[in-house]
């Protein structure tokens, strides 16, 4: 019960949602601008910073105990660790 | 008896939602091993799959984004109203949330249809003669929004059962942490859409 205090308002729920859709036109625009390796990375940090939103408002991370983020952050970190030691295998090969 | 069986009746809304959050784990670990296949194979066919993600309708990757952001705020709200009791709301919003679920597998739907016509599938003659890159591209393209479409169309399964849920008074503003889970689980299929988009159309 205590947790309904805490809970995001319809307005922050629609502040987020225009927010994703501003993103999401941001991301459209900068493909259209030839950025060569830039590209990939605008478009990747943009798709992080909408992940993060809906984490944590839709998905109420930012709400729940710490152990909740803690354990979303292990995980990230997981992929990215296996992500970057495949890099490190094909790009020594 | 029957206090004590009430007492430990009590349900646990917090654990049932660690619950959900270890299966999202999993998801996430699923999909990001094809992500690592997805990211190595595009950084030794760079060309191949600018080209071949020319191919893609931007109009139908832009739109579909905007449909399933749009969903997770009706999940959103759903979850929301059901919170403060309004079973109404709630479920309004969570047939919404179902309705645009299906538009996202349609349009998925015409568009794996338009590449069909054009022979693009996995295997196809048209595919097998161009060049390595492009072949990977489509297979990546096909495993990966096939697998996402599947999870759009389990969503909405558990979504309608959620309806019937509610409906019954099963799920109410005391417990809706079924209703919760199934909107956790909404979002997370709506976050590898979000990494899904740019990936394969909007890399050319």
């Amino acid at each position: 019960m205590e947790r309904k205090i805490n809970m995001p308002t319809i307005n922050t729920y629609l502040s987020v949602w225009i927010t994703l859709l501003i993103l999401t036109g941001i991301t459209v625009l900068f493909s259209k601008i030839n950025l060569g390796g830039m590209n990939l990375f605008v478009a990747l940090l943009i798709a992080g910073g909408k992940g993060f939103l809906v984490a944590l408002y839709f998905m109420h991370l930012g709400y729940e105990r710490m152990v909740f983020r803690l354990m979303a952050g292990f995980v990230l970190i997981t992929l990215a660790v296996i992500i970057g030691l495949t890099f490190f295998d094909t790009a020594l090969r | 008896m029957k206090t004590e069986f009430s007492i430990t009746h009590h349900a646990d809304s917090e654990g049932a939602r660690f619950g959900m959050w270890l299966f999202l784990f999993t998801e996430i670990l699923l999909f990001g091993g094809l992500f690592l296949l997805y990211s190595v194979y595009r950084s030794e066919h760079a060309l191949n799959f600018h080209s071949a993600s020319l191919e893609l309708s931007r109009f139908f990757g832009t739109f579909n984004t905007v449909v399933l952001l749009t969903s997770s705020l009706t999940m959103a709200l759903s979850i929301h109203f059901i919170r403060y009791g309004e079973q109404k709301k709630s479920m309004l919003f969570l047939i919404l949330t179902i309705l645009m679920g299906a538009l996202f597998l349609i349009n998925k739907y015409l568009e794996w249809s338009a590449k069909f016509e054009h022979g693009i599938y996995p295997g196809s003659h048209e595919l097998v003669n161009r060049s390595r890159g492009e072949v990977l591209f489509y297979g990546l393209y096909f495993t990966m929004t096939g697998l996402h479409a599947f999870h759009v169309f389990a969503g909405i399964l558990v979504l309608l059962v959620m309806l019937v849920l509610i409906k019954k008074q099963a799920i109410t503003g005391d417990d809706y942490v079924k209703l919760e889970n199934s909107g956790l689980y909404w979002h997370l299929v709506d976050i590898i859409w979000i990494f899904l988009f740019p990936l394969f159309y909007l890399i050319s």
